[in-house]
């Protein structure tokens, strides 16, 4: 079935409900869905587990849900920056679970929900804290720690452009974590630069197909 | 990687920072496919020749990455891992997370070069948390990053500012990887770890035997 086409970020994001597990992509601002994540502060849901690289930066995006305690749990790699200010104090107030995933193992798992692997065995993190209290193997003398896909209800992402059947280009390395949080969540919200028609995207290039891709949006311009 | 034998050489005065990213350049094999950690290991970058024919991978989703980009050339879907502007070589490409560190958890990387905050003798890592009571942890890429490649050296500082040795027999931070190290450049001495013999190939403004005296690991040196 082709995307639903929004008519604004508000209409994208108008099912996002409280309690939802939403995927925003985005490695630093490069791919971050802005717009989409203004909207989803808009729209009120509370309650959210976020799984994201980071945990938010300076006054803005994912650092303001964060501020608004609309967060209950936040699932990254990377959550302390020098401007992550509003994670720090919710998280020292314990007013903010954080599961820490090294992020290979966060991509991994984001790429194994969506290809219906129930778990992996993975030899990042063996030995170390963040394997603590996980199934661990030893395979051909190397250790492996068991790791567990990371579903979500919702994905934000950002590319370049689609088509009127969903298929996405990125840009740069803006791609990062858009194309596995496409397939990994019951939908995909997809902010764009511009929809094309159909047949304008050349198969061979096309990076996300349109079957991973539920709405889209158009968002300004190339930036 | 290119252990031939190694002969021992040593010279009056301490590597300078730049000294030590000079000699880590020399020593990384042609064609090699590289990534270079955030901090120390970056300026290594400066010191590649054309014809080594290196090619860089940031772990957000680029090969070919090429030097820091500069007024217009900034653009911000085109960023390194440590989230500053860069710029593309010609033959560059672009992929998403997941296929970036299966490139580096896949043993596809012949070197990763990384800072440290300690290395046991055996190759132990630690360098990504403090594990300092209140201390938020962050880990990023750094466990992908210590286990993935086929070779991953350290440079870093000998010494702590209270002058502990960071070379040590047992870790006291928390674990980052077990037994990944396989060389460490510091700016008093150069060290190749192999099956838990730490062989010095080089001392800088220090004596072999000064070093073997202040270091709490054994040390065998260099024909």
């Amino acid at each position: 079935m082709a995307p639903r086409i929004a008519a604004t970020a508000a209409e994208a994001v108008a099912n996002i409900h409280d309690g939802a597990t939403v995927m925003i992509g985005g490695f630093g601002n490069a791919g971050q869905p802005m717009e989409l994540i203004d909207a989803l502060m808009d729209c009120g849901a509370t309650n959210l587990t976020v799984v994201n690289n980071n945990a938010g930066q300076a006054d803005a995006g994912l650092a303001l849900l964060i501020k608004e305690r609309r967060v209950a749990k936040v699932i990254c790699s990377f959550p302390r920056q020098s401007d992550s200010w509003h994670f720090d104090e919710a998280y020292r107030a314990g007013e903010l679970e954080l599961e820490l995933v090294p992020q290979g193992n966060l991509a991994e798992r984001i790429r194994a929900a969506g290809a219906g692997i129930g778990g992996f065995f993975t030899p990042t993190g063996y030995g170390t804290m963040l394997a603590e209290g996980k199934e661990t193997r030893v395979i051909d003398g190397k250790g492996y720690v068991l790791e567990t896909p990371i579903n979500a209800d919702f994905a934000l992402i950002k590319a370049l452009r689609a088509d009127e059947l969903g298929n996405l280009v990125y840009r740069k390395t803006a791609r990062n974590f858009g194309p596995i949080m496409a397939t990994a969540a019951k939908q995909s919200i997809v902010q764009v630069s511009e929809i094309v028609s159909t047949g304008s995207l050349d198969p061979e290039n096309v990076i996300t197909p349109g079957i991973f891709v539920d709405t889209l949006v158009t968002i300004g311009g190339n930036n | 990687m290119s252990t031939e034998t190694t002969t021992f050489t040593t010279t009056d005065a301490a590597l300078t920072r730049d000294e030590m990213a000079k000699i880590v350049a020399a020593d990384i094999p042609a064609g090699a496919f590289v990534n270079l950690g955030i901090g120390q290991p970056t300026n290594v970058s400066n010191f590649l020749t054309a014809e080594q024919g290196v090619t860089l991978h940031t772990e957000n989703g680029m090969l070919g990455m090429g030097p820091v980009a500069t007024g217009d050339d900034i653009d911000e879907d085109l960023i390194n891992a440590g989230k500053i502007p860069v710029t593309e070589l010609p033959g560059a490409s672009y992929f998403h997370h997941a296929d970036s560190f299966a490139m580096m958890r896949g043993g596809h990387l012949d070197v990763c070069v990384l800072g440290a905050f300690q290395v046991s003798g055996g190759g132990d890592l630690a360098n990504w948390h403090t594990g300092a009571p209140g201390a938020i942890p962050a880990v990023g890429g750094a466990m992908d990053l210590a286990i993935g490649a086929k070779a991953t050296w350290v440079m870093m500082g000998l010494f702590t500012k209270t002058g502990e040795s960071k070379l040590v027999e047992a870790l006291t931070y928390p674990v980052t990887g077990l037994g990944c190290v396989s060389r460490i450049y510091t700016e008093s001495a150069i060290f190749e770890l192999a099956d838990g013999t730490v062989t010095v190939r080089s001392t800088h403004g220090i004596t072999f035997e000064e070093l073997a005296e202040r270091l709490p690991v054994e040390l065998v040196k260099a024909a």
